[in-house]
């Protein structure tokens, strides 16, 4: 049995059935990353030890007739956005280089009480800001598809180290499109679930009502195992919903016959590399042979999206990072003050943020410092908010006509490092067609849905209502059933 | 939308960033092109359109005010960059001394 070509599913049942041990499942993953990750970068931090002690717990456990959480043995990588009480938690940043957080973010607490193997924590733009891992203080994460590319961001690491079989799961986070973007670039599965249905306690705080935690796997099937455990309410998250998990994994079976599939015309107009098109339009053409119907739908205000997006959520940036002073944790300047500045204090706070942050988050602090500022709150932040109920209305007249709305993720396949580093403006248009989720507070899942012919994967996305999370883990099950995208590996040279 | 010189500096200080000249020089291109670029939304009418802060329907959250366990002062202080066991130190807050 070769662990690393199985399925999470898969993996679970053969180390709770004894066909596989823990170890040698988790041995079999840390080999790989030891093997792949120098030319990949997908992991700032691997615990090898303790994920080996922590599977031989496991098989000790099974071997003993102990109970088994529902993910006993499986390993997992967490994004390293999300607080890990034994291991360091960076966000990618200087900032927070070394920094080891005092508790367990929920998410990662459930992951350990059902017996996941936490492998280690994933590369990511700092702070989750960023569209190709190209922001990350410790090295951009290179695209398994193709070296030379960027793998998407901001879960870049999770995405990567998923394709690359480093971890069959990994858990990301998608504030305008950092689960679904990368996951389409790097041909895996990702879900971003409905604003609230996953805590968000411990995630370190980008945009506190764009942020969700989801799964990124290579199928849905293992996105709804995943999400069994990781979805659900958390009393010490105030915006977790409250409404029961349903068992996702058992509501995939069902056809598609009578889904109706809504299709945006703006979707496909300029700026759409033409192969990504084709790919999405032979993705829809295989839904409709699979009995679901294909309906025009408007989203008139789509357009203004990333516009919304570049106000709403560097606003609340510039607010939650404000936390980084230099007094409680993370970088501290060592200048000595020099007087330049209204007090020593001010001058330590000033100096620390500027050494710790990097370029991108800085910018986007200064926007939304801006945007919020004496004079400019009514004309950018609160117009932004205004522009953000028509985008939720958008979809809610929408989802009248039609239960899902498909399209593409991302105007293009990966593209080459470096090549938008230079233009901040350029780089948040990569997320086009995934901000409108995060701002009407929705769900959305992308999976591979075919390949360019110079072989990098193209991703197909699916919108639902809130709480839809069942509808599109199963309508992307029944098309990764009729399909194999999802099934093709990067050939990787070790 | 242009931005001025000043008015980098002025919301770096706002945002508690020291910028060198170069910094500011760079950053008054750059987030004038973008906040030329979020300035389209000025083309719509939203007079009649309320804010929305959060995407979904919530109400407060309240819990019975019963203590419960939280964070120790060691677990606290266990990342600061400089404390005395029992606070986080920090510079003069006021005035120009402060060697903490």
């Amino acid at each position: 049995m070769q662990p690393l070509e199985l399925s999470a599913v898969d993996l679970v049942t053969a180390i709770r059935q004894g066909e596989v041990s823990a170890v040698q499942v988790a041995e079999a993953f840390l080999g790989r990353i030891a093997k792949v990750d120098g030319s990949i970068n997908a992991f700032l931090h691997v615990d090898r030890e303790a994920a080996l002690a922590r599977a031989a717990d496991i098989d000790a456990r099974r071997k003993a007739g102990k109970p088994l959480g529902a993910l006993a043995g499986l390993p997992v990588a967490v994004k390293d956005a999300l607080c890990t009480s034994d291991q360091p938690t960076t966000c990618a940043s200087k900032m927070l280089a070394g920094f080891r957080p005092p508790y367990d973010a929920h998410v990662v607490a459930k992951l350990r009480q059902a017996d996941a193997v936490l492998v280690g924590k994933t590369n990511m733009d700092e702070f989750a800001m960023g569209g190709s891992n190209e922001n990350s203080a410790f090295g951009a994460v290179h695209n398994p598809w193709d070296l030379t590319r960027a793998p998407g961001g901001s879960s870049g690491g999770s995405a990567a180290c998923v394709a690359a079989d480093m971890a069959p799961a990994a858990i990301g986070s998608d504030t305008g499109g950092s689960i679904r973007q990368p996951a389409g670039l790097c041909g895996i599965t990702g879900l971003k679930p409905t604003y609230g249905r996953v805590s968000r306690r411990g995630l370190v705080a980008f945009a506190s009502s764009l942020d969700q935690i989801g799964p990124m796997t290579r199928s849905a099937a293992d996105c709804a195992l995943l999400m069994e455990t990781i979805a659900g309410h958390d009393p010490g998250d105030a915006t977790s919903l409250a409404d029961d998990v349903p068992r996702y994994s058992e509501m995939l079976e069902k056809p598609l016959t009578g889904l109706r599939i809504g299709r945006v015309a703006e979707h496909f107009g300029p700026g759409l590399d033409p192969e990504v098109a084709h790919g999405v339009e032979e993705a829809f053409a295989a839904f409709k042979a699979a009995g679901a119907t294909i309906h025009d739908v408007e989203l008139p205000h789509a357009k203004y999206g990333i516009a919304t997006y570049y106000l709403v959520a560097p606003c609340e940036a510039s607010s939650n990072l404000a936390r980084y002073d230099g007094a409680h944790y993370g970088c501290r300047s060592s200048v000595r003050p020099t007087g330049e500045f209204e007090s020593p204090l001010v001058e330590m706070y000033c100096r620390s943020r500027a050494e710790g942050f990097g370029p991108e988050v800085k910018r986007r602090i200064m926007l939304g410092t801006y945007a919020l500022s004496a004079g400019y709150y009514d004309a950018f932040y609160a117009k932004a908010l205004r522009v953000r109920r028509l985008i939720r209305q958008d979809y809610l007249d929408a989802f009248q006509q039609v239960d899902l709305i498909g399209g593409p993720v991302s105007p293009t396949p990966a593209f080459p490092l470096g090549e938008k580093t230079s233009d901040p403006l350029a780089m948040y248009l990569v997320d086009m067609y995934t901000v409108g989720t995060n701002l009407a507070g929705i769900g959305g899942i992308s999976f591979p849905c075919g390949f360019t012919k110079g072989g990098l994967p193209i991703g197909f996305q699916l919108q639902g209502p809130a709480l839809s999370e069942p509808l599109l883990l199963r309508a992307a099950d029944r098309y990764q059933k009729l399909t194999d995208w999802h099934t093709r590996r990067p050939k990787l040279a070790t | 939308m242009a931005l001025t010189r000043q008015d980098v500096a002025k919301v770096g200080l706002l945002a508690r960033l020291a910028l060198s000249g170069d910094d500011v020089d760079r950053m008054t291109g750059e987030l004038s092109k973008i906040v030329g670029f979020v300035s389209q939304l000025e083309e719509l009418d939203t007079n009649n359109v309320a804010p929305l802060a959060h995407p979904l329907d919530t109400q407060n959250v309240f819990r019975a005010d019963e203590p419960k366990p939280s964070l120790t002062t060691a677990e606290a202080l266990q990342s600061a960059p400089r404390h005395d066991g029992s606070c986080f130190l920090v510079p003069a807050v006021l005035g120009e001394s402060g060697a903490a």
